[in-house]
């Protein structure tokens, strides 16, 4: 192996790149339905509170979303570049997600999403709100599709074994793959929490911004007393009311998903200890076989050995539990599983070229345990934090506004950022936890349906190609997420009137209804 | 089933022929907004004349990859990992120009609009030279070997066939987003497209025909020719409508010129799809470079399904914006201050 390992690079760029657009994707498919939930009360009640919101949360919607779009892109690229032999070898079965995602799932989301932005005033306002369903129907579909084709990898099904190679003779078995299904319901919820702890925050910034500003006081009893103030736009009569309404909203979205994360992790975690035990051992790690859950261990984890971990805490039965629904089944531990992979799928890599110099290297069937350990628990504990957060939240506004307590504030805002963290720790999880297969054998599918990642690099690809990709990339994506954070901040403290301008207008009227004049209701 | 491999060749020509239609257009404007417009107001009528479908049209990229990834893995794994360097600027010129789009008018300060006008406008000439680029590289061929990957280097794929490609795409974009202008806006875009289309066209349609006809002289056929002079034909039908003011027709004549170009290029090429230049044997093939008959299968009825239903809605999309931008149109833009009282 020389310095640069090709593999390791292409590797490193695959992971930069997902977790950051899995960044903008859940907050995406988290707040579009609440925009549109939010604009089809506009329409029943006619309130001018809904009609704010719906431009305030779909202003930052936009701005997010666009990021999403465009380092969308690279992921349907990088297959080909970076992983050509992965892409032949699984192309029968894998492209065909990938091609309906984009034939049917990301024409619908682009092509109605500009209609919702240019349709204000233009499409009647059924026909205006259902285009905003369609494009986060098409945003949820496409996360359906391409959780199908890594649900493949995860745990291939649906396929027969020709030539050496898996061709796809079942598509409802890929399409309703189990694996899929349990990632696909427990992404979504992961992805409300998104959205709600993001309502959550934000409001709770400007109903504190309102009581710092002396616009919101509280009575004896601690009821909120809002008031108005005429200097600030968009601080008006019915400013206390959105961001409330919001925070409740928020709170109550980031509950809901979290119980709906806990019951479809349950589920996928129970599948997962059948179809890929040693990554459950993994994040367990559990090294002997046993029935308790490790709640701290410590060692050094990442040697195979598995002779350095010391389990401080454990909870006895808990393992049992979490992988088979009892408390006295044991669960095979590493030292178990490790045999048993080994002689099923070699002690090492076979001595063939598409394995570079790394051909006949010994396998290290064991994913990186610091990984699996502490991405299992990050994604738990943050999600956890953030259900409790939103439930204490709710409690402490139960009288219709926030403490004064700057911290509180800021702790409610960087709350924002637990249920990302939860996300991509889970997909890292996850991923790492496959390793050394980038596509993980099926214990009851087809024989030979695998393929270790060692094989997956383009051959034809240097380590200096993908050195100045993966450090262009990131780069390119560090600055991106300053300008969308800068932008975003900047909507946000904006309030409502960075997304309603007329407010800042005060001879203007607020209206919908530009139709008497010529200019368009919305425009870049 | 022999046939499913040639079906899908041609649907991904199609996605390939509807992308550098639509886009085409798209990255034309992006292009002419930097370099073109004199003013902010301009800009944002140009813009605003792509904004509600640029995104939509952007998704044929996306398509004709997924669907080559799904029905040629082959043909989609050696031709991205051949074109990994160009690819990668295509991939970042694509994420400024969309992010512009979206942020340009959100800033404060004069230095953030020319930063996301700089984005916008170089973002879409990248990307329409990277896209001309690959679509050349596959019909005039790499050097790959009998596994299908690249040798000679980073750059092997710079030859000169490829860089009349990215010109042909580049020059198209220009003209066709001219075109597009003088028929979707009015006022000084529109005349400035007019007499853009009128006076350019002529010198930035020859990579286009050029690109056809190097495919021509090495594999073409007598179909593959008459499309040629079916796209020549094309561009002087569209020139003169130009010259009589017809907007409408000069658009669709320089439509039909692209269509009847890259139908030429395909099909000249076909069966084809990448060829290796170091030896025939080594060329991927309709037949070689397939997914098996059950997924080219399965795929069909997606696509049977899909396309008509994209043709619909991106068509109503044209029909539902289908007035004139203009400068009185355009709002003021408004500065976005923070909602906080001044001590």
């Amino acid at each position: 192996m020389g310095s640069l390992d090709p593999l390791l690079i292409a590797r490193w760029q695959f992971g930069i790149t997902t977790v950051y657009h899995f960044w903008m994707v859940p907050l995406t498919i988290g707040l579009g339905p609440v925009v549109a939930g939010m604009q089809m009360r506009w329409h029943r009640t006619g309130d001018v509170r809904w009609y704010r919101m719906v431009k305030f949360w779909g202003k930052l919607y936009l701005i997010n979303f666009i990021v999403g779009v465009a380092t969308g892109l690279v992921q349907e690229f990088q297959f080909g570049m970076a992983w050509s032999e992965y892409a032949k070898f699984v192309g029968d079965v894998f492209g065909a997600p990938l091609a309906m995602e984009a034939l049917l799932a990301f024409f619908v989301e682009s092509t109605f999403l500009g209609l919702w932005i240019f349709g204000w005033n233009k499409l009647p306002k059924a026909v205006h709100v259902a285009c905003l369903w369609l494009a986060i129907g098409g945003s949820i579909l496409s996360a359906y599709f391409i959780i199908v084709a890594n649900s493949w990898m995860q745990h291939p099904v649906g396929v027969v074994l020709v030539k050496g190679h898996p061709v796809m003779n079942d598509v409802w078995a890929v399409l309703t793959n189990n694996t899929a299904i349990t990632a696909f319901t427990h992404t979504m919820f992961g992805s409300f929490g998104v959205g709600g702890a993001f309502l959550l925050g934000i409001s709770w910034y400007h109903l504190w911004q309102r009581r710092r500003d002396g616009i919101d006081t509280v009575d004896a009893a601690g009821r909120v007393v809002s008031g108005v103030a005429p200097d600030i736009p968009g601080r008006d009569g019915s400013d206390h009311s959105i961001w409330i309404t919001s925070l409740r909203i928020g709170a109550v979205v980031a509950i809901v998903a979290f119980a709906g994360v806990a019951i479809t992790g349950d589920a996928q975690g129970k599948l997962m200890f059948q179809q890929q035990p040693l990554k459950m051992a993994a994040a367990e790690a559990a090294c002997h076989t046993g029935t308790s859950f490790s709640v701290l261990s410590v060692g050094k984890l990442g040697s195979t050995s598995c002779s350095d971990v010391v389990p401080i805490i454990e909870i006895p039965g808990l393992l049992s539990f979490l992988a088979k629904g009892n408390f006295t089944t044991t669960v095979e531990g590493v030292d178990q599983l490790l045999p048993q992979y080994e002689a099923k799928y070699g002690t090492n890599l076979p001595d063939n070229p598409i394995y570079g110099s790394r051909a006949g290297e010994k396998i290290d069937y064991l994913p990186m345990m610091e990984v699996t350990y502490w991405g299992f628990r990050m994604m738990i504990g943050f999600g956890g934090i953030a259900a409790f957060a939103a439930a204490v939240a709710l409690w402490l506004t139960r009288r219709g506004t926030v403490p004064r307590s700057k911290g509180v504030m800021l702790l409610a805002v960087g709350g924002i950022l637990a249920p990302f963290a939860a996300n991509s720790a889970g997909w890292v999880f996850t991923e790492m936890g496959r390793q050394p297969f980038v596509v993980a054998p099926n214990p009851t599918g087809v024989d030979g349906v695998y393929m270790f990642t060692a094989a997956a690099v383009s051959p034809g690809v240097s380590a200096g190609e993908m050195l100045f990709s993966v450090i262009a990339l990131t780069a390119v994506y560090a600055v991106l997420m300053v300008f969308e954070i800068r932008l975003l901040v900047r909507y946000v403290r904006g309030g409502i009137a960075s997304a309603v301008p007329e407010l800042a207008e005060p001879d203007q009227p607020e209206s919908d209804d530009h139709s008497k004049s010529d200019v368009l209701a919305f425009a870049y | 089933m022999d046939f499913l491999p040639t079906v899908w060749f041609v649907i991904i020509v199609v996605l390939w022929i509807g992308y550098l239609f639509l886009e085409g257009f798209d990255l034309g404007v992006g292009m002419h907004m930097l370099f073109s417009a004199k003013n902010e107001n301009q800009r944002r009528v140009m813009l605003n004349a792509i904004g509600p479908v640029w995104d939509g049209n952007e998704v044929w990229l996306v398509t004709a990859i997924g669907a080559t990834f799904a029905a040629f893995p082959d043909w989609y794994a050696s031709l991205l990992s051949s074109l990994y360097i160009p690819l990668v600027f295509v991939l970042l010129a694509l994420i400024f120009r969309a992010v512009a789009i979206e942020y340009r008018g959100k800033g404060k300060s004069v230095r953030w609009s020319r930063f996301w006008n700089a984005a916008l406008g170089i973002g879409s000439l990248v990307a329409a030279f990277g896209i001309g680029v690959t679509l050349a590289a596959s019909t005039t061929g790499l050097p790959l070997d009998a596994n299908g990957d690249r040798v000679g280097g980073p750059l092997a794929w710079l030859t000169p066939s490829t860089i009349v490609g990215g010109l042909a795409v580049v020059g198209f974009s220009l003209v066709h987003a001219a075109t597009f202008l003088a028929l979707k806006t009015d006022g000084d875009v529109r005349l400035a497209g007019n007499r853009f289309a009128g006076r350019v066209s002529p010198i930035a349609v020859l990579p286009l025909l050029a690109w056809a006809l190097i495919v021509q002289f090495s594999s073409g056929s007598p179909l593959s020719w008459a499309l040629v002079v079916v796209a020549a034909a094309a561009v002087v039908v569209a020139w003169s409508a130009n010259r009589g003011g017809s907007e409408g027709l000069a658009f669709v004549g320089f439509g039909l010129f692209l269509i009847a170009a890259m139908a030429a290029i395909f099909l000249a090429q076909y069966p084809v799809v990448l060829p290796s230049t170091i030896s025939r044997s080594f060329d991927l093939t309709v037949a070689s470079a397939s997914s098996a008959p059950y997924t080219l299968g399965v795929m069909s009825v997606v696509a049977c399904f899909g396309i008509p239903l994209v043709l619909a809605y991106q068509g109503w999309t044209y029909w539902v914006f289908r007035k004139r931008v203009s400068a009185s149109h355009i709002p003021e833009a408004h500065p976005v201050e923070p909602a906080v009282r001044r001590a």
